[in-house]
């Protein structure tokens, strides 16, 4: 923010003459993915302990709390205490949990009798259909929306986009589900109100809602960034430079503004894997989808403590991944912010 | 005071004409000052107890006996929502507090001492930031059980990093301005600088911050008792109302519903516009 647009892009226009000597595989690239991952890795790891040593915090022993709710026969306790292996010391514990974590065994269910990994993979497909639909509305109708603002910044039609955004932006997901049932599948009857259907057609035609449901809040974040990113390309030099070659404004537009806006709305975009995963709990719940954030939330109405650990692991982990995935990505996208680490 | 340091309610009041006499501004404010009187007083202000079943009116429209319809139980809704109310604001309330007393205490540690210190801070904030604040909430009742009490401890943790990132860049660039220089060769010891004029000097900015976390926390909160795990029945709370009216709503009967719903966005709309006016006025950001 201390720079002002000139000094940016006198320096963009040095590193971008820089990049191409300096290659794709460099040693420096090399060091900066590796301290990437390492990264991950890391954040990944503490995340489990405190997944896993949250346990530790409840007061009384560990089997009681494993079994809240359910009969403390003498067979169950020794089963669970085995199952866990509640005898061992707790770095025991969590090594095996980890283990088996690392290999996509989460331990066994108290409510279903299942392994923690089935009841998960059952729900699995509806949550990822719901974040699909959910992902491609944001980025169809929030990028459209912050296009259309910033290419009108000033006028009745950016003012309008704003207003919309502001108004969207207070609507939480569970209100957002209430008022769409209430006026599409009550009143109108157009979509059904409750499950996630048969097949994948019929599964599309439940999921319509409740993707509009899921996508309000993130059609915001993604259509603000965008109308900023853009107003801040539009005021660049080399756009200026571009209209003065003669370039068509739609080519201005789509090669000089947009590309170089996409930046900041990559990096939104990876804060909103995990805004989804957690907000479908929300709207699982109100359109009754057997997805896994319904299934967290009736595990933990059912004292079902070894689901919760896994879901919760599962989404942080998704977050931390894409993340990643979009740091890593960015110098493709953006050579610029490559040459940038490199030379710091 | 050797400092003139200007409070926040000065900065507030110096601002401009203009901002002062915003409409939209004013709006908001009275919003949510009508909601906290209301939450404050609700048993002088709501016409029936909360609980009040009423046979002959259920799911009724609104009348005059009842302003706002009543539920499926026949209660009715205004009574509801104005009891609603208590739980529905003190819940950000404190989440906002909470959060604000441990970023800011360790966004000082961070961006004061530097080093180590700030080294492991910030890898403890980049993990934090991995778990969405909802997340935290949710598995806090799955281990400490239902109710506002673990909803909002774990809230306050998870929104802590955000305003300690905000602090200790803050601090980092008060560390450098002339006067720590000064009171240091005056021989002040440095925890009496750090929490005596640097934490009073970033204070109002860091605040108008933790004002924008208010709508988010609420909206999250009456999420979580949507979802049955926030505050349990027969409190009357405003998420844990439209879960029992989701029922009603299938049926066609979408008042129970609605009134807690517009509440909700009502009081997140007017929060986000004064915490957006407050930052504006203070000029909030990063000093370079």
């Amino acid at each position: 923010m201390a720079l002002d647009s000139r000094t940016v892009s006198v320096a963009a226009r040095e590193a971008a003459a820089e990049a191409p000597r300096r290659g794709r595989w460099s040693a420096a690239g090399v060091r900066r993915v590796a301290g990437k991952l390492g990264g991950l890795a890391l954040t990944l790891f503490l995340a489990s302990l405190l997944v896993f040593f949250s346990r530790f915090l409840v007061p009384g022993d560990p089997v009681s709390f494993l079994l809240r709710g359910r009969k403390p026969s003498p067979e169950a306790v020794a089963q669970v205490t085995a199952q866990y292996g509640l005898d061992l010391p707790p770095w025991q514990q969590y090594l095996n949990w980890l283990g088996g974590a690392l290999t996509g065994d989460f331990g066994r269910s108290l409510q279903y009798r299942q392994d923690v990994s089935t009841v998960i993979g059952e729900r699995l497909p509806v949550t990822l259909m719901l974040v699909v639909m959910s992902g491609l509305l944001i980025a169809i109708v929030g990028l459209s929306a912050g296009v259309v603002a910033a290419l009108n910044k000033g006028r009745p039609l950016d003012r309008l986009t704003l207003i919309g955004l502001t108004v969207l932006s207070a609507i939480p997901s569970f209100v957002g589900s209430i008022v769409l049932i209430a006026i599409f599948a009550v009143q109108l009857g157009w979509f059904p109100t409750f499950g996630s259907g048969q097949g994948f057609g019929d599964m599309v035609y439940h999921l319509v809602l409740p993707s509009i449901a899921l996508a309000i809040v993130f059609v915001v974040l993604v259509g603000k960034v965008t109308r900023s990113s853009m107003v801040e390309q539009l005021g660049r030099e080399h756009v200026e430079v571009a209209t003065s070659r003669g370039l068509k404004r739609a080519t201005v537009i789509r090669r000089h503004v947009f590309r170089n806006a996409l930046g900041p709305i990559l990096t939104v975009s990876g804060v909103l894997v995990a805004g989804l995963l957690v907000a479908s709990t929300i709207v699982e719940a109100a359109f009754g989808l057997a997805g896994i954030g319904s299934l967290l939330v009736q595990s933990v109405d059912r004292l079902d403590f070894p689901v919760v650990q896994a879901i919760v692991m599962l989404v942080v982990t998704a977050f931390v991944v894409v993340n990643a995935i979009v740091d890593l990505a960015e110098p493709w996208i953006d050579p610029r912010s490559a040459a940038g680490a490199s030379a710091r | 005071m050797t400092t003139p340091t200007p409070t926040l309610a000065v900065k507030v009041l110096r601002a401009p004409r203009a901002h002062r006499t915003s409409l939209v501004f004013a709006i908001a404010c009275g919003v949510v000052a009508v909601m906290t009187l209301a939450a404050v007083f609700a048993p002088f202000v709501a016409p029936y107890p909360p609980d009040a079943v009423d046979f002959t009116a259920v799911n009724a429209g609104p009348s005059a006996a009842h302003w706002l319809g009543t539920d499926g139980l026949g209660r009715d809704l205004l009574s509801r929502l104005v009891y609603g109310a208590r739980t529905a604001l003190l819940g950000p309330l404190l989440v906002v507090i909470g959060s604000t007393i441990i970023g800011m205490l360790l966004g000082l540690l961070a961006g004061w001492r530097g080093g180590w210190i700030d080294a492991v801070l910030g890898r403890v904030f980049d993990v934090l930031f991995a778990f969405p604040s909802l997340l935290l909430a949710i598995m806090a009742v799955a281990l400490f059980g239902k109710g506002l009490v673990a909803p909002v401890i774990a809230m306050s943790i998870a929104y802590a990093p955000f305003v300690a990132r905000l602090t200790r860049a803050l601090v980092k660039a008060e560390r450098t301005r002339p006067y720590v220089a000064a009171y240091r060769v005056q021989g002040f010891g440095g925890a009496w600088i750090a929490f005596r004029r640097v934490l009073p000097n970033v204070t109002p900015i860091v605040g108008a911050q933790s004002t924008l976390n208010f709508g988010y926390v609420l909206a999250e909160l009456a999420g979580l008792s949507f979802l049955g795990l926030g505050v349990q029945p027969p409190t009357p709370d405003w998420g844990a109302m439209i879960n029992e009216a989701q029922s009603g709503v299938a049926g066609g009967y979408f008042l129970p519903a609605i009134v807690p719903a517009v509440a909700v966005v009502l009081v997140v709309v007017a929060v986000n516009i004064i915490g957006e006016e407050l930052s504006d006025r203070i000029g909030g950001g990063v000093p370079a």
